[in-house]
């Protein structure tokens, strides 16, 4: 270990600070299998195998490192970073107003949470509150995406356990949501509708059917893969007690959502904190407590039923009014005003250009995503791009569930413990 | 220094002094009970306000035992991110009575399930010996992030037990979240030319 860190600070002590990065070391001696001194200990009758990171059921670019005695698996280390692109590092380069770009190709399930709460951070370095009608679409949005992503988690986690056919099912009901997307925002998946100060656009006329409709069809949806798989002997026998976690384990690991409400705790940020209008609205927690692969399909299948009743209730309650501040340095002006007011196409210009100033500042803003607390932590130095903007994916953090969980179990659990965790590498990497 | 004006109107309540002694007038008490304990506990943190949600500016050396009280006295039961800024080219940076800036500051956010609320720790940490405790034997969540930032800012994290890199490859030169660690100027490889793997 020692030899490991003597070489490592000489090779740092090499870097220059003008930030130009000096030409790699061409000695492998320092290189090290997956980030980590793991094994270190004699091996003996076991072997370490490694599962991804191409593997299809690692949900993307996750790679586990497994320590095999036959068939038993004893150890389990995630290595993650083939998807990193950088992501905060490109937040610092944009703009307040390019910003959400940006986040939105993290959590790309659901991508409405990642701009929610990038809005939101720039929205309290502002001090600005956004119209009742924003926070109403912003709300409803948040939830049929809540939907599209536990729709994508029933897929996979049904094709992982071997029910082929539920990816089908799932596919069908997520294309329905993500269809509604398209037609609300004009882009299926990154959508970049959510704002600071606002959404990107208007509801379209005659959005209220088309959204109870994708209501309806997805209830059915549900409806079905309830009668499918919760009492499917098959199904049961495959997940129940599987993948156990208890609550004091999920605390001290950093985990949320999902994970958590399996063990029986009932932390859900739209309750204990709630944000948006999730006060004026009725929907329950969802949490079972035994913790295993079953109570987290379940928790998952219900929420989205949860889910579509805050869905129903905003179509009833949508306030008029604006949906963005009518601030001309924080939103662009109608497209109309552009072609009549100079003012305007000046505002319109310097927005799209420069962006918009925050006053110094730092924040961290937290909201519930399908997947457990996300969070943003922002700073600003009084310019109009951030010092430093950092997404607490809860990917990232769910992902050091598998160590619990997935020690002592078989190759073939550990499918479906990584599926039943349900992490979005893009988030994971950022 | 240049303060900035909101924050300064928005905090000056909280923001008593380095020290919690007693020539400071007791009439301007520290507002949160968590950071007032803190504060006592610990000379030299600070408490400040910001948005709304409880900051305390602590020495980087008692981290673990902060994380300590947090976890075993206050029911702060998960430590929720830890964040590191680089404020290497930070132009107006925002000032806080009583903390000396350093170049890199890490943030640790904590939150009390029983209590609901959430606390921020921050230390400052200067770029010449840029080490903190790791806070992974306290919070094993922690693991992870302190991994990350390690990997992207080049702190390291004393006692933690696995001070990897995790997002970028393992030969990796440089931390790239750093300020002066420019983006995408990697040495461009021609055809021929051995791998830098």
């Amino acid at each position: 270990m020692t030899d490991f860190w003597s070489k490592e600070e000489a090779r740092l002590e090499r870097q220059t600070d003008e930030g130009a990065q000096e030409l790699r070391a061409t000695t492998r001696e320092v290189v090290l299998a997956g980030g980590g001194m793991w094994p270190q200990d004699d091996l003996g009758d076991t072997m370490i195998i490694n599962m991804g990171p191409q593997h299809p059921s690692t949900h993307g670019v996750l790679r586990l490192m497994m320590e095999l005695d036959g068939e038993d698996v004893l150890r389990i280390k995630p290595v993650i970073g083939y998807l990193h692109t950088g992501m905060e590092k490109t937040g610092e380069e944009l703009t307040y107003v390019q910003g959400t770009t940006n986040v939105t190709r993290m959590d790309y399930a659901s991508n409405f949470a990642n701009e929610l709460v990038y809005s939101m951070a720039v929205e309290r370095l502002l001090d600005v509150e956004v119209p009742p009608r924003a926070v109403w679409i912003r709300m409803m949005m948040c939830e049929l995406s809540r939907m599209s992503s536990h729709l994508l988690f029933q897929a996979t986690n049904g094709m992982d356990m071997g029910a082929v056919s539920m990816l089908l099912y799932g596919w069908r009901e997520r294309e329905e949501v993500l269809r509604l997307f398209e037609y609300i925002t004009g882009l299926r998946m990154n959508c970049n509708y959510i704002r600071p100060g606002g959404v990107a656009a208007d509801l379209p006329d005659g959005w209220e059917q088309r959204v109870l409709d994708v209501c309806d069809l997805v209830a059915a949806g549900v409806a079905d893969y309830d009668e499918m798989l919760t009492q499917n002997p098959i199904w049961l026998e495959r997940t129940v007690g599987l993948g156990v976690i208890t609550t004091e384990e999920c605390l001290e690991l950093s985990i949320t959502g999902p994970i958590l409400r399996s063990t029986g705790f009932a932390w859900d940020l739209r309750k204990a904190q709630p944000y948006l209008a999730y006060d004026d609205v009725d929907f329950d927690t969802i949490y079972t407590t035994n913790g295993d692969v079953y109570d987290r399909y379940r928790i998952r299948l219900f929420e989205i039923l949860e889910s579509a009743k805050i869905v129903r209730q905003c179509v009833q309650k949508m306030p008029a009014g604006d949906y963005r501040v009518q601030d001309k340095k924080l939103t662009p002006p109608p497209r109309s005003r552009i072609d009549e007011s100079m003012e305007a196409l000046i505002h319109h210009f310097k927005l799209f250009t420069e962006g918009f100033k925050v006053p110094a500042g730092e924040t961290y803003v937290a909201v519930e995503s399908p997947r457990g607390e996300i969070g943003c932590y922002m700073v600003s130095d009084g310019s109009g791009k951030p010092v430093r903007m950092h997404i607490r994916g809860p990917s990232f953090y769910n992902l050091q569930s598998i160590g619990p969980m997935g020690s002592d179990s078989l190759v073939a659990d550990a499918v479906a413990i990584v599926s039943s965790i349900d992490p979005i590498l893009g988030e994971v990497d950022r | 220094m240049a303060d900035d004006t909101a924050r300064e109107e928005d905090h000056e309540p909280g923001a008593s002094g380095g020290e919690p002694v007693a020539d400071e007038p007791v009439s301007a008490p520290v507002a949160d009970e968590v950071a007032a304990a803190v504060v006592a506990r610990f000379a030299g943190s600070v408490f400040v306000e910001s948005h709304g949600q409880s900051v305390v500016y602590v020495d980087r050396a008692v981290m673990a035992d902060v994380a300590m009280l947090l976890r075993d006295e206050e029911q702060f039961t998960m430590l929720v991110d830890t964040v590191v800024v680089d404020h290497l080219l930070d132009g107006s940076r925002v000032s806080v009575d009583g903390v000396v800036p350093e170049r890199f500051e890490v943030v640790v956010n904590f939150l009390s399930h029983a209590r609901n609320r959430r606390i921020r720790i921050v230390a400052e940490v200067p770029a010449a010996d840029p080490t903190v405790p790791s806070l992974t034997p306290i919070y094993p969540g922690a693991n992870f992030a302190e991994r990350e930032s390690y990997d992207l800012f080049g702190i390291t994290f004393e006692g933690h037990p696995d001070l990897t890199r995790i997002l970028m490859p393992d030969d990796w030169h440089g931390h790239p979240l750093r300020k002066d660690d420019a983006a995408a100027r990697v040495p461009v490889t021609f055809k021929g030319d051995p791998s830098p793997r």
